[in-house]
């Protein structure tokens, strides 16, 4: 259950950032392949927000798709899970996009 | 508090050197091992670090904001909102590199060794500290939920350690380890085996500033974990496929298993060994101490 400790950082890095100012939005971008479920961040983002400036903030999840090319055609592959297999039969992928798990922006109030 | 398993912020992190029975506390919520001084100052995160995991760092991150208040008015394009453009796991992978930074500083060759519960990583550790007693000093960091069991089974063996209870935690993380290792202080030029928790998940997102990465299977365990979890093979170097002298009595593909683990990362390394019986022990054995030899300069 790795999202409580990824809900934390995120709460830690906006906290550090906010200088006291009370946080209403958090826009994050996780993406198809860093293993890391939308959902249950969003549950432990509540739980780890409260009694922080970041309480009752709205957290805004952008999912990025798995993006790769592949190694042996220069092919592009769309993945959804962080093994896949191109056309042309290689399983040798570069992972593009898709691994992203970034605090984008913040507003406060 | 989570319902999916159970983790919880009231949550402490217990160290305990088994030899002197010295035990730490530290809430979960405490500042890293040695305050590590990350201020609302310049920002000094390049994209050039030699880091291995896999966060992408699109954008040189050099704006010179201002300590306080003064960086929200410099960076605030949209009113109020700030653009913080940070990777989640930013500050585990700082104390990341800073514990490789002090691991190379020693000449320590530091292997996380992952796997599920019951593959057998207590005893590869065991029969290693045995074998290689004449060839290397090793120290072990003992990750578990609870209990000092597998802290004892070492001190047994003959080696130095410190059992890192994580309470509710579900892995090892760069700042646990941080302490682990200055309660644990290993010599210069020691080999440090980290045993992360028994969870072939969580493990594989948490750089703890390690050397090289080991996941171990054992072939009672199904030859598809490598393709049910997938991110656990892709990032290790090696894989142990343990028990091998139960391959007579368990339905085991080990082709299978070795293709599905090539398919999630055709780099990573297999060996097959049994902890039980020594077979193919040897050939680990050749591969930690090319890591030790890696880490001394060799």
């Amino acid at each position: 259950m790795h999202e409580l400790s990824i809900a934390n950082a995120i709460v830690e890095a906006c906290v550090e950032r906010a200088s006291g100012g009370r946080v209403i939005r958090v826009r994050l971008e996780i993406g198809a392949l860093a293993a890391v479920m939308p959902d249950a961040v969003r549950f432990c983002f509540d739980v780890c927000a409260k009694d922080t400036v970041l309480e009752d903030a709205e957290l805004e999840i952008v999912e990025i798709p798995g993006q790769a090319i592949c190694r042996d055609c220069a092919g592009a592959v769309a993945l959804t899970a962080p093994i896949g297999c191109c056309t042309c039969g290689s399983s040798n992928l570069r992972i593009v996009a898709g691994e992203e798990l970034r605090v984008k922006e913040m507003e406060l109030a | 508090m989570c319902t999916t398993c159970g983790c919880s912020l009231s949550n402490e992190v217990i160290y305990t050197d088994p030899s002197t029975g010295a035990r730490q506390v530290v809430p979960v919520a405490a500042a890293p091992a040695d305050a590590h001084t990350h201020t609302n100052g310049s920002h000094e995160h390049s994209n050039d670090h030699p880091h291995s995991r896999h966060h992408t760092h699109p954008h040189d991150h050099d704006h010179s904001h201002g300590a306080g208040a003064g960086h929200a008015a410099s960076a605030t394009p949209h009113g109020r909102t700030i653009a913080l453009e940070q990777a989640i796991l930013t500050k585990n992978q700082l104390l990341a590199e800073r514990n490789r930074g002090w691991l190379a500083g020693r000449e320590i060759a530091a292997i996380n060794l992952m796997s599920s519960p019951g593959a057998g990583k207590t005893s590869i550790l065991e029969r290693t500290i045995a074998d290689l007693r004449a060839n290397v000093l090793i120290h072990v960091l003992e990750g578990d939920q609870a209990t000092t069991n597998d802290a004892e089974r070492i001190r047994s063996a003959g080696a130095p350690v410190v059992q890192i209870n994580t309470g509710t935690g579900c892995h090892l993380d760069a700042d646990m380890v941080a302490r682990g290792l200055r309660q644990l202080q290993p010599q210069r030029g020691a080999m440090v085996l980290i045993e992360n928790v028994g969870n072939l998940v969580c493990p594989a997102l948490f750089d703890v500033g390690e050397q090289a990465r080991v996941v171990i299977l054992s072939v009672t365990e199904g030859e598809d974990k490598p393709a049910k979890y997938p991110h656990m093979f892709r990032i290790c170097d090696l894989m142990l496929i343990n028990k091998v002298d139960l391959l007579p009595h368990v339905r085991f593909d080990a082709a299978r298993c070795i293709a599905l683990a090539r398919n999630a990362n055709p780099n990573i390394r297999v060996l097959r060994v049994s902890a039980e019986t020594s077979e193919g022990m040897e050939a680990w054995y050749a591969w930690l101490l090319q890591q030790a030899e890696a880490a001394q300069g060799g």
